[in-house]
């Protein structure tokens, strides 16, 4: 049974599809039309109760009953944030002409949507593809050397990633008999839950499969990374969600990854490669929340996956937007643009302020759920350990990266300082919502709340106590305070940090010198052998042949040839003038040649398929009996 | 524009911005320290009692995360930036040509 249900997704793809054949004077309104109508098409999707689900769009393909449309809770509230992050990256990209980089966008967008409405392992398989093969041209339409190898390295560690997810679906659905995507046995995995997990921490970038992060989202275009934060990380929060919650080594692993992520961001010159290390300290709270698995836990990693794609996106607007009004996103080549970006410079403060969790910023109310949850579990160690990321996080994106991009000792190259200016009205436009949006989540919690999985657990949870105020206010200060003492050390350096992709890149350097060496040369030994034990032998059979054709064969045919010219020369003086009589003696010689052949062949024809005559062979019959035997019995 | 001569009056008045902000950190020990304002009865563990404890977590975090995260890189991880280059190729790279 085949029932139709409009997929958001199926609007991103035919608005993509479109896009291309839009006049350029509607460009602009259509780009807003169509994220507006995906984010309009989420909110009339059904409201559904905790606890309970709706499958749509189900279609049967071959044997497989896949579900498109799989609603919920937690598909709603991960739909809602993607399809209005659709909407201020598109407004934020509008004045892009590359029309391919929007349809890009969209195809990725579409593919995120997709996996979060998926209801099956195929479905959800074939989105998160989709995903990896179209953002990758959000990196590559950079047209810098280093994005194309960038896109390279992003597509291959992807492919690792979704075959481990594939390979651990099929091991796993084969076992149990149905391909639905629902909560796993947790507590008894089996290699093939371990397989899926790995593809879905991949593009959660879980250290060590994290390197692939910063290595993309620091080349890709100015808006590409804006789409780029939100999705591909958030979309494998969610499938952890779905799929993993209460996986205890996920809690270990998120604590990691909070830490890892700030140690990274110390080291790092591109801001853009620091908000990259944030991402993957920030997604180790949501990953820490997936594992303990609680309902606060639970709903913390969906609310600060809500709130962190908002903040995130606002951060890399805010160094997109430097970066594409410059030409430099290296801190050692920024400096002072306050008096050139100023209202640039506050979008980006709130984001870090957000980031951070400052009271009245989005940050705030949810970062503390998942804290809280750790505390709840009495997991001490993993609340103290991310309230330690926390004040890394502010350390780093609340002032670092405003300190020193416009601020800061360091004085810009003259072309950068005059090519410096505020970014084009849809960038701040897309900038100031996303602004508003943060502190409007974090003044007024109702609005995330109420859309969280566990609607009554959040609605008990109160972010706003005295103790917690003025617990996150110490941490925060007092680090600001570390800050300005130590900002001598902080003062970065044109460098680069070697990650785990060094193994890769140079592991992929080594594949080429393997290649370029030692396999060449065992093929050019194999190439010589076979030269001398192959080709020189066969050159000199063939040779061989050739003379003995040219003596052998050739001497024997011309021989023949010219024997049979001296016969003829011969007969030739043997022919009489008249037509008539030279017919008549060659019948009489072929009829005695035919005569001799019958007389002294024993069965001449029995070899004849049945029904088959010789000619004349009836009439013969009656003088020539004992061929006339042979001919009867056929 | 009024956004540029807030932050240049703010950088003017640089001395007094940084007295305010130290009265705001001592403030918020203070205010932290007195049961009437804020109840400890939420703290996790019984050192979270004591007076000033997150500031100092705050501050001793943010040393520990800078120093450690120095020593770590300059144990090697910190790499000239043109270190995957490949130093055959002298092609100098372009610059972005986004529109």
């Amino acid at each position: 049974m085949t029932s139709f249900w409009l997929h958001p997704s199926l609007i991103l793809f035919v608005g993509a599809l479109l896009l291309l054949v839009v006049p350029a004077r509607l460009r602009k309104g259509y780009l807003i039309l169509i994220p507006v109508l995906v984010f309009a098409r989420i909110l009339t999707l059904p409201s559904v109760p905790e606890g309970q689900e709706l499958l749509l769009g189900k279609v049967d393909f071959l044997s497989w009953k896949l579900v498109f449309g799989r609603v919920d809770r937690l598909s709603n509230v991960f739909g809602y944030i993607m399809s209005l992050m659709c909407l201020l990256g598109t407004l934020y990209g509008l004045h892009v002409k590359n029309r391919v980089e929007h349809m890009a966008a969209w195809i990725y967008v579409g593919g995120s949507i997709g996996c979060i409405y998926a209801g099956d392992f195929i479905t959800l398989f074939l989105f998160w593809e989709l995903m990896a093969f179209s953002s990758v041209f959000l990196i590559w339409f950079r047209g810098r050397r280093e994005s194309l190898g960038a896109g390279y390295r992003y597509l291959l560690v992807h492919v690792f990633g979704g075959l481990a997810l594939l390979g651990g679906m099929v091991w796993h659905c084969n076992a149990h008999g149905s391909w639905a995507f629902n909560q796993l046995d947790v507590h008894h995995a089996t290699p093939a839950i371990y397989l899926i997990m790995i593809g879905f921490i991949l593009n959660a970038a879980v250290p060590p499969l994290h390197a692939w992060l910063p290595d993309a989202y620091g080349e890709a275009t100015f808006n590409g990374s804006v789409f780029m934060c939100a999705f591909t990380t958030k979309t494998a929060v969610y499938a952890l969600c779905r799929g993993f919650a209460g996986m205890e080594i996920l809690v270990p692993l998120g604590v990691i990854m909070a830490l890892y992520g700030v140690v990274y961001a110390v080291l790092e010159n591109d801001c853009r490669r620091l908000l990259a290390y944030h991402i993957i300290s920030q997604v180790g709270y949501m990953v820490a929340g997936v594992g303990l698995g609680t309902a606060m836990a639970i709903n913390g990693a969906c609310a600060h996956a809500f709130a962190h794609i908002l903040y995130k996106g606002l951060l890399f607007m805010g160094c997109g937007a430097v970066l594409h009004m410059t030409g430099e996103s290296k801190f050692t080549e920024l400096g002072g643009l306050w008096k050139k970006m100023p209202w640039t410079f506050v979008f980006t403060l709130i984001g870090g302020l957000s980031i951070s969790a400052f009271p009245l910023f989005s940050g705030f109310v949810s970062k503390s759920m998942i804290v809280t949850a750790g505390f709840e579990e009495h997991k001490l160690w993993v609340g103290y350990l991310l309230l330690l990321a926390s004040a890394g996080t502010f350390l780093h994106t609340g002032l670092k990266v405003p300190y020193f991009i416009w601020f800061g000792k360091n004085k810009p190259k003259q072309e950068t300082w005059d090519r410096a200016a505020e970014p084009p009205w849809n960038m701040n436009a897309a900038m100031l919502v996303a602004s508003a949006l943060c502190i409007f989540i974090g003044c007024y919690t109702p609005y995330l709340y109420k859309m969280l999985p566990h609607p009554e657990v959040a609605a008990e949870y109160h972010p706003y106590t005295a103790y917690h105020v003025f617990e996150t206010l110490q941490i925060l200060l007092f680090t600001g305070l570390g800050f300005f003492l130590l900002i001598k050390k902080l003062v970065p350096d044109p460098t680069i940090s070697l990650d785990m992709d060094w193994f890769y890149r140079k592991g992929g350097r080594a594949f080429y010198w393997l290649a370029k060496y030692p396999v060449q040369r065992v093929d050019t030994f194999i190439g010589e052998l076979y030269r001398y034990a192959g080709l020189i032998p066969l050159m000199l059979t063939a040779k061989v042949s050739g003379l003995f054709d040219n003596y052998v064969i050739d001497g024997a045919v011309d021989g023949f040839a010219e024997s049979f010219r001296g016969i003829g020369r011969r007969l030739r003086f043997a022919q009489r003038g008249q037509m008539q009589q030279n017919l008549a003696f060659a019948f009489a010689v072929a009829a005695a040649l035919i005569v001799a052949f019958l007389l002294f062949t024993k069965s001449p024809i029995a070899v004849l398929p049945v029904g088959m005559h010789l000619p004349g062979a009836q009439l013969s019959q009656p003088a020539l009996q004992p061929a006339g035997q042979v001919l009867t019995t056929q | 524009m009024n956004l540029v001569k807030l932050i240049e009056f703010l950088r003017n008045h640089l001395k007094a911005v940084v007295r305010l902000c130290c009265v705001v950190l001592a403030l918020v020990v203070l205010l932290a320290a007195i049961p009437a304002i804020v109840d400890k009865q939420e703290a996790h563990t019984e050192i979270e009692h004591w007076p000033a404890f997150w500031a100092v977590f705050g501050f001793v975090g943010c040393v520990l995360i800078i120093i450690v995260s120095k020593w770590f890189g300059h144990a090697g991880i910190m790499v000239r930036e043109d270190y995957y280059e490949d130093t055959r190729n002298g092609s100098a790279i372009p610059k972005e040509h986004h529109d």
